[in-house]
C-alpha cells in the first residue's frame, strides 16, 4: 500500500485516496472548435509509461482535494506531490 | 504411557505440566512448551502424513517454519483447520489432530501405489496426460486428481473465530529475535527509537536457544532473556512472539500475522484467533536468520531423516531425541554441535563428513568425546519405508563423482546438514537486489530499494561476534537517523567456537545401476530426475523449470529446496548459480489464514449500513428492505400474506388513485454555492441554467466527457448564489468527485464550493392526485395551490414549526411534491404525513412501487443510464442545449453516436397482456431464427402497469423510434421464455405529462 503525501494534509495511506488519471492532459477550452483527433486525444488517448508519470489523485476520505503525484509506475516511488496549479 | 524418546531434564519445556492430546485417534502425552511435533517425536511417532504426489510416508524434516512435511488437520473449538504445521502448533490440553492426504489411514495409504507407479508420473505428467480427450477433464480427471492430491480438508462451515486488524507505525521494525534481531532492537530502542520486535516462534532468542556461546558473562540464552525482559519494559518498544512478518510491500508497509490464541484449547470470548498487523516502518531490520540446507541422496525423504539443526533443537528446546541410533551427515562444522549434544545425552552418533579430515574447535571437541567420525564419507541411500532403518554409506572421491564400496549401517535417524541458506525472502520482496555469495554458496541481499537493512545470518554472516557488532551498529545508525540521538551501547564480548570451511558438496551421485529417487522438493515431490527431464525437454529459464516441475511451489515456498534446485540446473547447464538466477520471492513467506486477511469485515461488518431517519418507522410498519448501495430502503410494506408483487401493485395503485408517501432521503444532495454557481451548473448540465429564477427547480442531465450519460436529477435555486442539487442514490459519491475535479482542476477560476448534504436532509415524496390536499393540511399557512406552488416550484416554509423545504417535482408522473426537513425532524415529518394523510387514504410505498410508477411513465433511471447510453439513446435530445458548451458535448458529434443503428428507448407490451417479460431479455425479430439470433436490443426494466393492468417493459433497441407498432419477440434463454411483444412508446402513461402540472 502506497504512502502518499497529500499537499494539504500530509502523509496518509493509499486507502484514503482515489486515483484520478494522467495529470498532463489539459481539457480543451469551452466553445473552441477542435478537430476530432484533438478531442479523442483528450478523452481517450493516454500514454501508459513504464517509469515516471504525473497523475491526479483525490483525497477522497480526507480533505477531498485533488492534487498531482509524480510517481514511478514500475517501482511506485513517489518523487513529489503538488497542488493542482503547481508545475513540476 | 511413557515417552520413550523424552530426555530426563534437558529442554525448556515444563515437565510439571502434563498435557494429553490425540493424534489420528490415539491418545498421547506431552508437556507444556511442546509443539505437536516434539510431543509426537517424544512418543516415537515419526509417520505423520503422506506426500503430495506419490503418497510416500512423511515425517518431520525441520522444527519450525522450514518444515515441508508435517501438515496436519487440527480440530479445535469444534472446528477443523487444514494444513497446520505440526512443528509450529503448540500443544494444548485436548488437542486433536489428524494426518492429511491419506486414505484409509496414514499407515496403509492406497494412494501409496503412486509411489510404485512413479516412473509413470514424471514432471509435467498431468499436462501431458490429461489433455485428451478434452471432455474427460471435468468428469473424470479433475475429480480424481483432486481426491488423490491436495492436503487438508476445508470445512464448509462458517468460520466462527474472530480475526482482527491493527494498523501500526514505528521507527524500526525488527523481524526476528535471534542474536542479530535482539542486538538491533536493543541498540535502537536505547537510542530512543520506537521499535517493534517480531518473533514467529513462541520463544525469543533464535539460535541463542540452542548454541553453546557466551555473551558478556552469560550464556546465549541468558543474554537473550535479559535483553527481551528489558525491551518489554521499555515504553517505546512493542515485543511480539508468535508473530510472523510475512510480507514486505510498497513504501515500507509490512504485514505481520500474530497468533493470539491458537496455542490455547479454546478462544475466550472476544479474543481474536489471529491479528493481522499492517506496519508502516520508517526503517526495517531484517534479522530473519537462515535455514539449514539438505544434502541430496537416495530416498532422502524417508521419515527419520531431518535437518541436523532440527535434531539439535528437539533436544535442546524440547528435551526430545529424534532417534537413538543417529547418523549425522554433513559438509560443514555446525552438525558437530548436534553430534556433541547427542553424546552429552548418552547417545553414540556416527558422523559422516564429506570433507577430507580436518580440525576445528568443534571437530576436536567431538573427537575428544570419542564420537565416531568418518571423513570423506557420504550417505548414498536410506533404507526403510515408514521409518529409516539403515543407511548405505560409502567413501567418496575427492572430486565427488566416484563412490567406494557400499556399506550398510543400521540407524534410526539421519541428521543432515548441507550448510546454511540465508532467509532473504523479505529483503527480496522489498524490491532489493540479491547477489550470490561464493563463500556460502547462497544468495544474500546486495542492494536495498526501500529502507531496509539485513543483518546476521540472513545477510550471510555466520559468526556471532560479527553479527552482534554489525547489528548493534545497524540499530544505532538507523535510530540516529530518526531520533537524532547518540546513545551508543558497547558491544558485549563473545566467546564462540571457530568453524572451519564447509564443503561445496550438495548431492550424492547415484551408485552404478541404481535409480534411487533423490528428492529436492519434499512437499511437492520433485526429484533430481524431474529437473533433469525438464531440462532435456528444453526448459531453460529457472522460472519455467519451476512451474513445469513445481519445484519450490508448495506451501513451504521452497525454503529447503530452492538452492539445491538451482545447483542442479546450473550443474546440468554447465553454468554457475548466479547465471541461472533465482525465482522471484513473493509474499506471503508463510501461509496466512484467509480469515486473518478478511479480519472483522465479515457479513454485516463488511460495509457500513446507511439508514434513513425514518428507518425505525419502516421497521415497525412491516417494511421489507432492499440494499441500495450502502443504504437500506423499504422495498415494500407487507400486509398479511402479500407477495412482493401484490404489495407493490397495491402501493402503486394507491399512488395513482389517492396519495402515497415514499422515503427519498437516500437521494444524493449537494449544495452548490458561490457567485459563479449558475455558470458552473451551465457547464456541468446539458441544458441551460443561467436563467433559472430563485425558487425554481429544473431537471438536468450530466454527461461524462465521452458523451455517455452520467447522472440525472433536479437542481433548485434556493437563493441567488445557492443551489440544491440532487443526484441518484447510486451516483451521489461519483457526482461529488466529478464536480470537485472540475472546480479544483479544470476551472479553478470559478468561485464555487460544493459539499454533500445528503445526510443533512430527510426527504419524503408525496405523490398522487390527492397530494395537494394533503400538502395543504400539512402546511395550512402556505399557499399550496397550482399558482402558489406551480410545477417545478420551490418554497421554504414551516411544518408545524419545523423548517421545511417543498419541491414540486415528480418521479412518479403524478401530481407530486418532495418535502425535506433537517434529518433530526425526519421522523416527525413522516408521522405527520401519515397522520394527516389518513383521510386521503395515504399508504407508504417502497422502491418496487416507485419503479413501477417511473417505468410506466417512461422515466429513465439506473437500468437505462447504465454507463453505455447517450442522451439520444434515452430520448433526452430535448435537454441538449445548442447554444452553449458543456461537459461531453463535443463527443456527441461522434459518428457512432448519431448512427441510426444506435439503440433507443422504447416501451414493450406482451401481445397476450399477461406474460411478464424478464429484465435482460433480448428483443429479436424471429424467435426461431438460427443461433446466434441477431439481437435488436434488450429489456432494461419491467413492471406490472397499474394504469393498464398488464405487463409493461422498457427496452433499448436498434432504430427504436421507427420500430413502434412492430410485433417482435422477447427472448429469455435463461428463463426459457419466448414472448411475442409489441413495441410502443416508452411514455406509456400520460405521454403529454399533464398530471404533474395539474
Amino acid at each position: 500500500m502506497l504512502f502518499i503525501k497529500c499537499p494539504y494534509c500530509g502523509i496518509r495511506s493509499q486507502n484514503e485516496f482515489a486515483y484520478g488519471g494522467d495529470a498532463t492532459v489539459k481539457r480543451p477550452e469551452l466553445n473552441k472548435e477542435i478537430s476530432d483527433k484533438e478531442w479523442d486525444d483528450f478523452v481517450y488517448n493516454r500514454k501508459s509509461p513504464r517509469g515516471k508519470h504525473l497523475e491526479f489523485w483525490h483525497h477522497i476520505s480526507g480533505c477531498r482535494q485533488w492534487f498531482k503525484v509524480h510517481r514511478d509506475t514500475a517501482t511506485h516511488e513517489i518523487f513529489k506531490t503538488l497542488k493542482p496549479h503547481e508545475e513540476l | 504411557m511413557t515417552q520413550e524418546f523424552r530426555l530426563k531434564d534437558e529442554g525448556l519445556i515444563d515437565r510439571s505440566k502434563k498435557i494429553s492430546f490425540k493424534f489420528n485417534g490415539k491418545k498421547y502425552f506431552g508437556y507444556e512448551g511442546d509443539t505437536l511435533a516434539s510431543a509426537l517425536i517424544a512418543n516415537g511417532v515419526h509417520l505423520v502424513g503422506r506426500s503430495f504426489k506419490y503418497h510416500r510416508p512423511r515425517g518431520f524434516y525441520g522444527a519450525g517454519v522450514d518444515d515441508p512435511y508435517a501438515l496436519v488437520q487440527l480440530i479445535r473449538n469444534n472446528e477443523t483447520i487444514p494444513n497446520i504445521k505440526a512443528t509450529e502448533q503448540e500443544l494444548f490440553e485436548g488437542l486433536e489432530a489428524k494426518s492429511v492426504n491419506c486414505w484409509p489411514n496414514v499407515n496403509f495409504d492406497i494412494g501409496g501405489i503412486n509411489n510404485f507407479l512413479r516412473i509413470f508420473l514424471p514432471a509435467g505428467f498431468y499436462y501431458k496426460t490429461f489433455m485428451w480427450p478434452k471432455s474427460f477433464w471435468y468428469r473424470i480427471y479433475e475429480p480424481f486428481i483432486r481426491k488423490a492430491a491436495g492436503f487438508g480438508v476445508v470445512t464448509h462451515e462458517h468460520d466462527k473465530e474472530r480475526y482482527e486488524h491493527k494498523y501500526e507505525y514505528c521507527d524500526l521494525l525488527v523481524t526476528g529475535s535471534g542474536p542479530s534481531g535482539l542486538a538491533s532492537a536493543y541498540s535502537a530502542a536505547k537510542n530512543g527509537a520506537k521499535v517493534i520486535l517480531a518473533e514467529d516462534k513462541p520463544r525469543f532468542g533464535g539460535s541463542l536457544l540452542t548454541s553453546e556461546v557466551t555473551i558478556g558473562n552469560q550464556t546465549g540464552k541468558e543474554w537473550a532473556d535479559k535483553i527481551v525482559t528489558e525491551l518489554k519494559e521499555m515504553p517505546n518498544v512493542v515485543v511480539k512472539n508468535r508473530a510472523q512478518v510475512f510480507g514486505y510491500y510498497d513504501h515500507n508497509m509490512l504485514v505481520m500475522s500474530e497468533r493470539i490464541s491458537e496455542h490455547m484449547p479454546k478462544t475466550e470470548k472476544f479474543m481474536p484467533k489471529q491479528k493481522l498487523w499492517y506496519i508502516r516502518a520508517k526503517e526495517v531490520v531484517i534479522s530473519s536468520g537462515s535455514i539449514e540446507r539438505p544434502i541430496v541422496f537416495g530416498n532422502n525423504d524417508t521419515p527419520g531423516i531431518l535437518l541436523s539443526s532440527a535434531a539439535k533443537e528437539y533436544m535442546k528446546v524440547y528435551g526430545v531425541l529424534v532417534g537413538k541410533k543417529p547418523l549425522i551427515f554433513t559438509n560443514n562444522d555446525s552438525a558437530y554441535e548436534t553430534a556433541i549434544e547427542f553424546k552429552k545425552n548418552g547417545i553414540n552418533p556416527i558422523v559422516l563428513d564429506s570433507r577430507k579430515e580436518l580440525n576445528s574447535d568443534l571437530i576436536t571437541e567431538a573427537k575428544n568425546l570419542g564420537i565416531d567420525i568418518k571423513f570423506e564419507h557420504v550417505v548414498v541411500n536410506a533404507n526403510g519405508y515408514r521409518k529409516v532403518k539403515s543407511a548405505d554409506i560409502a567413501k567418496i572421491s575427492e572430486d565427488k563423482t566416484n563412490l567406494g564400496k557400499i556399506e550398510n549401517i543400521a540407524c534410526d535417524c539421519i541428521c543432515v546438514s548441507g550448510f546454511w541458506t540465508p532467509t532473504i525472502h523479505l529483503a527480496s520482496q522489498s524490491g532489493g537486489k540479491t547477489k550470490f555469495n561464493e563463500d556460502i554458496d547462497a544468495f544474500i541481499p546486495s542492494q536495498s530499494k526501500q529502507n531496509e537493512t539485513t543483518v546476521g545470518s540472513a545477510n550471510g554472516i555466520f559468526n556471532l561476534n560479527d553479527t552482534l557488532k554489525n547489528s548493534f551498529e545497524a540499530g544505532y545508525e538507523l535510530s540516529k537517523k530518526i531520533t537524532s540521538k547518540e546513545n551508543k551501547l558497547s558491544v558485549p564480548a563473545v566467546v564462540e567456537k571457530k568453524n572451519s570451511k564447509h564443503d561445496k558438496f550438495w548431492c550424492v551421485p547415484l551408485p552404478k545401476g541404481k535409480k534411487y529417487k533423490r528428492f529436492l522438493d519434499f512437499q511437492n515431490d520433485v526429484a533430481v530426475s524431474d529437473i533433469e527431464l525438464a531440462l532435456r525437454e528444453g526448459y531453460r529459464s529457472i522460472e519455467h523449470v519451476k512451474r513445469y516441475t513445481t519445484l519450490g511451489m508448495a506451501t513451504d515456498q521452497g525454503k529447503t529446496s530452492n538452492l539445491n534446485g538451482l545447483q542442479l540446473v546450473s550443474n546440468i547447464e554447465n553454468k554457475v548459480v548466479p547465471e541461472v538466477g533465482h525465482t522471484t520471492f513473493r509474499p506471503p513467506y508463510t501461509p496466512v489464514s484467509i480469515g486473518a486477511i478478511v479480519g472483522r469485515e465479515v457479513g454485516k461488518h463488511s460495509k457500513p449500513t446507511r439508514k434513513s431517519p425514518m428507518h425505525s418507522w419502516h421497521e415497525k410498519n412491516n417494511a421489507v428492505f432492499v440494499d441500495a448501495g450502502l443504504w437500506l430502503r423499504p422495498r415494500y410494506y407487507k400486509k398479511g400474506n402479500e407477495t412482493l408483487f401484490d404489495a407493490s401493485k397495491r402501493e402503486a395503485e394507491n399512488v395513482r388513485k389517492n396519495v402515497g408517501v415514499c422515503d427519498v432521503t437516500t437521494l444524493g444532495k449537494i449544495d452548490v454555492k458561490g457567485p459563479d454557481a449558475a455558470e458552473f451548473l451551465n457547464r456541468v448540465y446539458t441544458n441551460a441554467w443561467l436563467k433559472l429564477p430563485v425558487g425554481k427547480a429544473r431537471y438536468g442531465v450530466m454527461l461524462r466527457e465521452d458523451g455517455i450519460v452520467m447522472d440525472d436529477g433536479t437542481t433548485t435555486r434556493v437563493s441567488e448564489n445557492h443551489y440544491h442539487m440532487t443526484t441518484t442514490t447510486a451516483q451521489a459519491a461519483n457526482v461529488l468527485s466529478h464536480l470537485e475535479y472540475y472546480l479544483q482542476i479544470v476551472w479553478p477560476e470559478l468561485n464555487v464550493n460544493v459539499v454533500s448534504t445528503t445526510e443533512q436532509w430527510a426527504g419524503a415524496a408525496i405523490a398522487g392526485p390527492k397530494s395537494r390536499d394533503l400538502l395543504q393540511k400539512l402546511f395550512p399557512e402556505t399557499d399550496c395551490s397550482n399558482d402558489g406552488l406551480p410545477f417545478m416550484g420551490f418554497i421554504e416554509t414551516k411544518l408545524f414549526g419545523v423548517y421545511a423545504r417543498i419541491f414540486r417535482i415528480s418521479f412518479s408522473g403524478e401530481l407530486a411534491y418532495e418535502v425535506n426537513v433537517e434529518s433530526d425532524n425526519g421522523n416527525f415529518m413522516w408521522e405527520k404525513i401519515i397522520e394527516l394523510g389518513e383521510e386521503f387514504k395515504i399508504q407508504p410505498y417502497g422502491t418496487e412501487a416507485l419503479s413501477t410508477l417511473r417505468i410506466e411513465m417512461g422515466h429513465v433511471a439506473g437500468s437505462e443510464l447504465d454507463g453505455r447510453t447517450t442522451p439520444f439513446d434515452n430520448s433526452l435530445e430535448g435537454l441538449l442545449s445548442k447554444k452553449k458548451d458543456f461537459i461531453g458535448k463535443r463527443s456527441l458529434q461522434k459518428e457512432a453516436f448519431i448512427s441510426p443503428d444506435r439503440e433507443k428507448i422504447v416501451g414493450v407490451v406482451p401481445l397476450d397482456k399477461k406474460t411478464s417479460i424478464p429484465e435482460g431479455s433480448y428483443i429479436v425479430r424471429d424467435a426461431n431464427a438460427k443461433l446466434p439470433n441477431p439481437k435488436l436490443g434488450h429489456v432494461s426494466a419491467s413492471c406490472w402497469s397499474v394504469e393498464y393492468n398488464n405487463p409493461f417493459s422498457l427496452a433499448i433497441i436498434k432504430d427504436g423510434k421507427n420500430m413502434i407498432g412492430q410485433k417482435l419477440f422477447a427472448l429469455s434463454p435463461l428463463k426459457n421464455k419466448s414472448i411475442p411483444v409489441e413495441i410502443v412508446s416508452s411514455h406509456y402513461v400520460d405521454p403529454k405529462g399533464e398530471r404533474v402540472r395539474s
